[in-house]
């Protein structure tokens, strides 16, 4: 057993480029759901839309990824209104499944055979997508610390993603407690006292779900850009459970709930699936295959979220009081 | 799947995706040297072993076979913009890359990148592999056949998916209007059902003992027991809605894993009735078991609707369903309608899980596949509506399948989603839903 690169994992995976994607979906959700109180289960259709709008853009269009920044949040408002007309004056349930329905639809879209030219199908687009931010990479060579291994590519997406993350993080908790922030909370806590108030609770919650979009679509562009690819079958709906599994776990309606339960998230994820993986290397497990790790990190998963919403549901961080959720 | 744009269920049975994925992007680790890999699967998901993978990096070749299971791995001695050939001579006879131009392909590898070789057997004949497509009947008339014959045969698949939608979402149904919740683990019901008889089948029992045993035994321990010790539990505590629908989420996807874990990703059959030859009927091609299994599908429904309308406690469960609180006053035991709805649901479940693997085949998230579907049904319907359930599920039968017409099937569900939403904008309550408010 090699402790120290199971460590090593864990750490360089709790702050690594995964790590600042869900960070950044569950920071819209924790905007939507945490304080505006959508319960948006479509937040990968927006993630989709920001690393789909990059691969097209740059590839199929040839253009600059200066271009595919715009596009991809245009697209996530586009997204928003598209979702939120219908949805957001119907209760919580029917958005759940009119948000899940979304992301499927448009997943299936994005894979199709019809639009095969451009979005290329099922094996999605695989360039180098984001090459002008590559170019401005300062860093001389790679990065090492004794816990933290980089490419000098992953290296800079890695700094500018925290960046970008401090920076959505402070723009968060200004609009909280700004009036607009309160707004949003009261409609999370009784819409019709608001609306009672002269406050058009429609226009609110669209606002907070195209915000929470616009940043889950920030995540799916710096993923395109460290990755680049982009393929079809990494937007499934799963992707949306692991950033509510984080949101809650960090504390719904706290403003630094997404980054820490990031953080804890996905250390402990990738330290226990590395150290299953080397006792079953080791052959302390026989009963289990190298395969089976994958099926039983999601398991935890599941495990994870049933047991904090049943009994923490304000996460680690959370005050109980914020989370409230109760009316249909 | 270029194939997949001839508007005709016959699409459905071209082999598709030898993969499925298990997606998380995961763990790219950092290192000097990334790694390509990868792993090999024919579309009956057996691995392939033997294939010639070379990768070219900056003229310098590396060349690699897969293992015995399948899989591939090449060390690259640097980032940068890599040239993967597949030698397509080695692959088995019969077996060829599914995707014209994956033989050869240049990707840029910036970190550890996993490649994805879809292979296929080339042949019309091939079963459908998990995944491919959503449930449809397998039978289509020949290519050609004038279009009124096309209608009668997607009519008659998208009444026979219609009902497998119905008996799913009668449950699903039931469950919301008792209790109030969202189930988004009822399609794991149907996948738990198909397994369950699934096992009893390979334990030696022919599929027409062990389907209704399995019906029996999953309405008691996934329905049942569900309830009791999970939900129960939680009303108790007072646990609200929206934490409850995040609950169903969680379960969900313990349940789907937990499958996948026991019994592997590839796609199963019952031992009995795997292939069937069609009944031609005028020009409609149906196979015997999917007629018996559709007569006895109408059979269940009209009972359950007859014991909802007339007995005791099925008048409870429709009190239940209008107005708790008042059923209670009433001297109506809530609980226990609670638990016969929670037992009936995975009953019905169970029997459309058995009733899919019958038609097609027992695959680890065959019911999440439907789940989607359910809901646009009883959205359609009305929620918590029974009637409602019913039709809705049968005209999103006719409608995914009629689609195909004018549609690729590919794109099939996507319509019936669609149309979900667009029912949701003019009619929230649904077809047959009282209007009230649910905004």
């Amino acid at each position: 057993m090699d402790f120290s690169f199971v460590l090593s994992q864990s750490v360089t995976q709790a702050v690594g480029i995964t790590a600042i994607l869900y960070c950044l979906a569950a920071m819209g959700l924790n905007i939507q759901f945490g304080y505006a109180g959508l319960l948006n289960f479509g937040q990968v259709a927006f993630i989709a839309v920001g690393a789909y709008a990059v691969g097209v853009v740059v590839t199929s269009f040839g253009g600059s990824l200066w271009t595919a920044i715009p596009v991809a949040i245009a697209g996530a408002i586009l997204l928003a209104l598209i979702l939120g007309i219908p949805t957001l004056r119907l209760r919580a349930d029917y958005l759940a499944i009119v948000t899940i329905a979304t992301s499927e639809i448009l997943r299936m879209v994005l894979r199709s055979s019809a639009l095969e030219q451009w979005l290329g199908g099922t094996s999605g687009i695989t360039a180098k997508m984001g090459k002008e931010f590559h170019d401005l990479n300062p860093l001389p060579a790679d990065f090492g610390l004794p816990f933290l291994t980089w490419t000098r590519q992953d290296a800079w997406v890695v700094i500018v993603g925290w960046v970008i993350v401090v920076a959505l993080v402070l723009l968060t908790w200004l609009l909280v407690r700004s009036p607009w922030g309160r707004v949003l909370k009261g409609i999370r806590e009784d819409e019709l006292a608001v609306t009672a108030l002269g406050k058009n609770a429609y226009l609110y919650k669209m606002q907070a779900l195209m915000l929470g979009g616009i940043i889950g679509a920030i995540g799916g562009i710096l993923w395109a850009v460290a990755k680049g690819s982009v393929q079809p079958d990494g937007f499934v709906p799963d992707v949306t459970f692991f950033a509510y599994t984080i949101l809650l776990l960090g504390g719904a309606a706290r403003i630094l709930g997404p980054v820490a339960g990031t953080i804890i998230f996905w250390f402990l994820l990738t330290f226990f699936g590395e150290f299953l993986n080397q006792a079953i290397t080791a052959g302390w497990l026989p009963f289990l295959d190298i395969t089976d790790v994958a099926a039983i990190r999601f398991i935890l998963v599941g495990i994870g979220l049933m047991a904090l919403m049943i009994l923490r549901p304000q996460g680690i961080f959370g005050d109980r009081r914020e989370l409230a959720l109760d009316g249909r | 799947m270029t194939v997949a744009r001839r508007p005709l269920l016959r699409t459905l049975s071209v082999a598709l995706i030898a993969l499925m994925w298990l997606v998380v992007p995961t763990a790219a680790h950092a290192a000097d040297a990334p790694k390509i890999y990868g792993t090999f699967t024919a579309p009956d998901g057996k691995p392939v072993a033997g294939v010639a993978i070379t990768a070219t990096i900056d003229g310098a070749s590396q060349s690699t076979t897969t293992a015995a299971d399948g899989t591939f791995e090449i060390v690259l001695p640097g980032t940068g913009s890599v040239d993967v050939t597949v030698d397509t001579t080695t692959l088995p006879s019969g077996l060829s890359l599914a995707k014209v131009g994956d033989e050869s392909r240049t990707l840029t590898v910036i970190s550890d990148k996993r490649l994805l070789f879809k292979l296929t057997t080339g042949g019309p004949t091939q079963a459908p592999t998990p995944g491919a497509s959503t449930p449809a009947a397998p039978n289509a008339p020949p290519e050609g056949s004038p279009l009124s014959d096309q209608v009668a045969q997607l009519v008659v698949d998208g009444l026979v998916l219609g009902l497998v939608i119905a008996l799913g979402a009668l449950g699903l149904n039931l469950i919301f209007g008792t209790t109030g919740l969202t189930n988004f683990s009822h399609g794991e019901l149907l996948t738990l059902g198909a397994f369950t008889a699934l096992v009893l089948n390979r334990m030696g029992l022919t599929i027409v003992i062990a389907a209704p045993i399995a019906i029996v035994l999953s309405a008691f321990l996934w329905g049942w027991m569900q309830n009791r010790y999970l939900w129960r539990p939680l009303r108790k505590r007072r646990t609200g809605l929206i934490p409850s629908m995040i609950v169903t989420i969680g379960l969900a996807i313990v349940l789907r894993y937990a499958i996948l874990l026991v019994f592997g990703g590839s796609s199963n059959n019952y031992l009995q009735f795997a292939a069937q030859q069609g009944l031609h009927i005028g020009p409609v091609s149906v196979t015997p078991k999917a007629l018996i299994l559709a007569i006895l599908s109408v059979i269940v429904i009209v009972v359950v609707v007859a014991w909802l309308q007339r007995s005791r406690i099925g008048k409870a469960t429709r009190a239940v369903s209008d107005n708790p609180a008042l059923a209670s006053a009433t001297g109506i035991d809530v609980e226990r309608v609670i638990s016969v709805v929670w037992t009936l649901g995975a009953g019905l479940a169970a029997f459309a899980g058995v009733y899919m693997g019958l038609t097609q085949d027992v695959y680890w998230n065959m019911g999440q596949r439907l789940l989607l579907i359910m809901f646009a049904a009883v959205v359609l319907g009305g929620l918590g509506t029974i009637y409602g359930a019913i039709v809705g599920s049968i005209i999103v039968g006719l409608f995914i399948q009629l689609s195909t017409l004018v549609i690729p099937s590919e794109m099939k569900t996507v319509g019936a989603l669609f149309v979900m939403i667009v029912i949701l904008l003019i009619r929230p309550q649904g077809i047959l839903g009282r209007p009230e408010r649910v905004g």
